[in-house]
């Protein structure tokens, strides 16, 4: 186990400094710097100086082991954009908003979609299930910036039961969190449905009922987790997919997440802010699917995590 | 002898998008203590159906027992409530499926699957439990049980599991074990030691087994009486050696020369011909008169009575019926 983790942590950094160097290339591949696209005339002596400060008089070789350096000592620097902030503290301001968003998000969509995803099983072809897989369907279709923009005009401007904007109170959250849970929610509880009903059609069920087992034991012990492995096999990438959502949703209702820090440093040609917030995401992403890979073991320990393949 | 189960004039039906199906159509049998009996029959004929009726195991909502009762230890199991038949599954009647693959589930410990019936069932301490799960393992012939518990059924051939899956069955130590086809999904060596060890447990615990089969060869071996089903009726009940040396409808005769044996010149399979009835709508008479080779012109439009040929065997044919004129041989 102890190698296996070494092993994976190892993969990790790997990848990592792939993202790191692909974004590196992408950044500097696009022509100009961050001082070319200003609207206000800098004359020629401050460009160099500027350059000369940012290192970006300097060879391509050296600027990016200037950026392996920043990267290894977890110190991106300043803004260049708002030279008195540096990256670390844009992501420490953006990142606790953005995560509890995220995380809420993602815990409300698989309680509530492992929740209906159950319930339409066990009244298969029941009026329950219609009305699950009917709100599965629209939850899926319908974006989340169209169901944002929908929320805040019923709920906030005719109805003025919930704040329209910004992240300051539980209140505040409602409605971003529905916004962004509502498709991922769909997808689970469509994918629960369908896994929960081909494993209630298993032997070992049978065997469970004739055990004399009750059926909110067979359900919930024998039935559910076997039921919820390919929901965990999906969260990776549902979480990547949330965390996208975040910048849209972030942007909609003003929410001072990461997602702003984000876009604009992309706007703005923000080096470091571009290079810092990309490799953070990366990391977060890399993390959340090794975090998925353990909960599958523990789920189905016919998946060892210390062994390559199985018996 | 006591009779431990009795199953009077059962009718199950199903009902799909094609219509309703007859799966079962009055069956009569009884079971007495500590005894095996064999339910023989092929695929569709209604076996499985029947055995998973004294259960209540029937897949709902599509099928129903319509009609019939069946007594086990005088009370009827088809007028129970749910959670009546939930106080006798596993106690009083266990079952046995055919894969030993897929009856455990993969996700959890053998010990656990096999002491939850036990503390479903009984106020019984952790120890306890783990206790008679051990004993149990032992009486199926699992070496090294202690250390076995702990692991998963991936971790166990197909033999170990299906001996897992009947300890399983024993561990509240019922009075009857339902067995359907339990050793169809092993091959035949491991066959030879499951159906030898039904025999070494029925002889220490005393319990009552149906084995649900359409292997003859596994019945000649620990079957005490037989019944043959055919078209969703027994169409012959007697002790072992009425079916497999005086066996008296064409159909249970058939079955006994499609049989591949050790023992004869003959190297050629007699099959029957023709295929099962449709039990969507089966026929008025004897279900078998399409493929039988003696039909009469009665058999098509008549079901035959039950004959009493002795106090074990009885037979639903015409050709045995008392009014049938018999030639001289």
């Amino acid at each position: 186990m102890a190698l296996y983790l070494i092993r994976r942590f190892l993969i990790m950094i790997a990848t990592i400094l792939v993202i790191a160097t692909l974004t590196f290339i992408l950044m500097h591949s696009i022509p100009g710097n961050p001082f070319t696209t200003q609207d206000r005339s800098t004359s020629e002596a401050v460009q160099e100086n500027l350059n000369a400060h940012y290192h970006l008089d300097e060879p391509m070789l050296v600027q990016y082991g200037i950026w392996i350096k920043s990267l290894a000592t977890f110190d991106f620097g300043p803004s260049i954009k708002q030279p008195t902030e540096t990256v670390n503290d844009l992501l420490g301001r953006g990142f606790p908003i953005s995560a509890e968003l995220g995380m809420w998000t993602i815990t409300i969509a698989l309680i509530s979609g492992i929740t209906l995803g159950v319930l339409a099983a066990l009244k298969h072809n029941g009026i329950i299930d219609y009305i699950a897989m009917t709100l599965a369907v629209l939850g899926i279709s319908i974006p989340n910036f169209i169901l944002a923009t929908l929320l805040i005009q019923q709920l906030a401007v005719n109805l003025q039961l919930l704040p329209a904007a910004t992240w300051s109170s539980p209140m505040h959250m409602i409605m971003p969190i529905i916004a962004l849970a509502t498709g991922p929610t769909a997808i689970i509880a469509r994918l629960t449905r369908s896994s929960m009903l081909e494993v209630l059609t298993q032997d070992y069920i049978k065997t469970a009922r004739a055990k004399g087992l009750s059926p909110a034991k067979i359900v919930i012990k024998h039935a559910l987790r076997n039921a919820l492995m390919p929901v965990v096999t999906i969260l990776g990438t549902l979480v990547a997919a949330i965390l996208t959502g975040t910048f849209v949703i972030e942007r909609i209702f003003a929410i001072p997440g990461m997602g702003k820090y984000f876009v604009e440093s992309i706007n703005n040609r923000d080096y470091p802010v571009i290079m810092g917030t990309t490799v953070f995401y990366s990391a977060f992403l890399i993390f959340m699917l090794f975090l998925v890979d353990v909960v599958y073991s523990i789920l189905d320990p016919r998946i060892k995590l210390h062994k390559k393949g199985g018996s | 002898m006591e009779k431990i189960l009795e199953i009077k004039d059962l009718h199950v039906h199903f009902s799909t998008y094609g219509g309703t199906v007859q799966a079962v159509r009055g069956v009569n049998l009884y079971l007495n203590k500590g005894e095996t009996l064999a339910i023989v029959g092929e695929s569709g004929s209604g076996k499985s159906v029947t055995s998973n009726s004294i259960m209540q195991l029937i897949p709902t909502p599509s099928g129903k027992i319509v009609q019939g009762s069946i007594h086990f230890k005088g009370r009827d199991l088809v007028q129970t409530t749910k959670k009546e038949m939930r106080a006798i599954r596993g106690v009083d009647i266990s079952m046995i499926f055919q894969d030993p693959m897929t009856a455990l589930n993969p996700t959890l410990t053998i010990g656990d699957q096999l002491t939850e019936g036990l503390k479903q069932h009984a106020s019984i301490s952790k120890a306890k439990a783990k206790e008679k799960a051990l004993e149990m393992l032992r009486l199926v012939g699992i070496p090294n049980p202690d250390s076995r518990l702990k692991q998963y059924p991936h971790q166990f051939s197909g033999g170990m599991r299906q001996r897992i899956v009947i300890a399983m069955a024993l561990i509240c130590e019922p009075d009857l074990l339902i067995a359907d086809e339990p050793t169809t999904a092993l091959d035949v060596t491991i066959q030879a030691q499951i159906m030898e060890l039904f025999k070494e447990i029925q002889e220490k615990t005393g319990v009552s087994i149906i084995l649900v089969t359409h292997d003859l060869g596994v019945v000649a071996r620990v079957a005490d009486r037989v019944a043959v089903m055919y078209g969703g009726k027994i169409i012959e009940t007697g002790n072992k050696d009425d079916i497999f040396y005086h066996p008296q409808h064409p159909y249970t005769i058939g079955l006994l020369q499609s049989v591949p044996r050790l023992d004869m010149d003959d190297d050629i399979l007699q099959p029957i011909d023709g295929t099962p009835p449709d039990l969507f709508a089966p026929p008025q008479g004897c279900p078998f008169t399409a493929r039988c080779a003696h039909a009469m012109q009665v058999c098509a439009n008549v079901h035959p009575f039950t004959s009493h040929l002795s106090d074990s065997h009885q037979v639903e044919c015409w050709l045995q019926d008392a009014r049938a004129k018999r030639q001289p041989v």
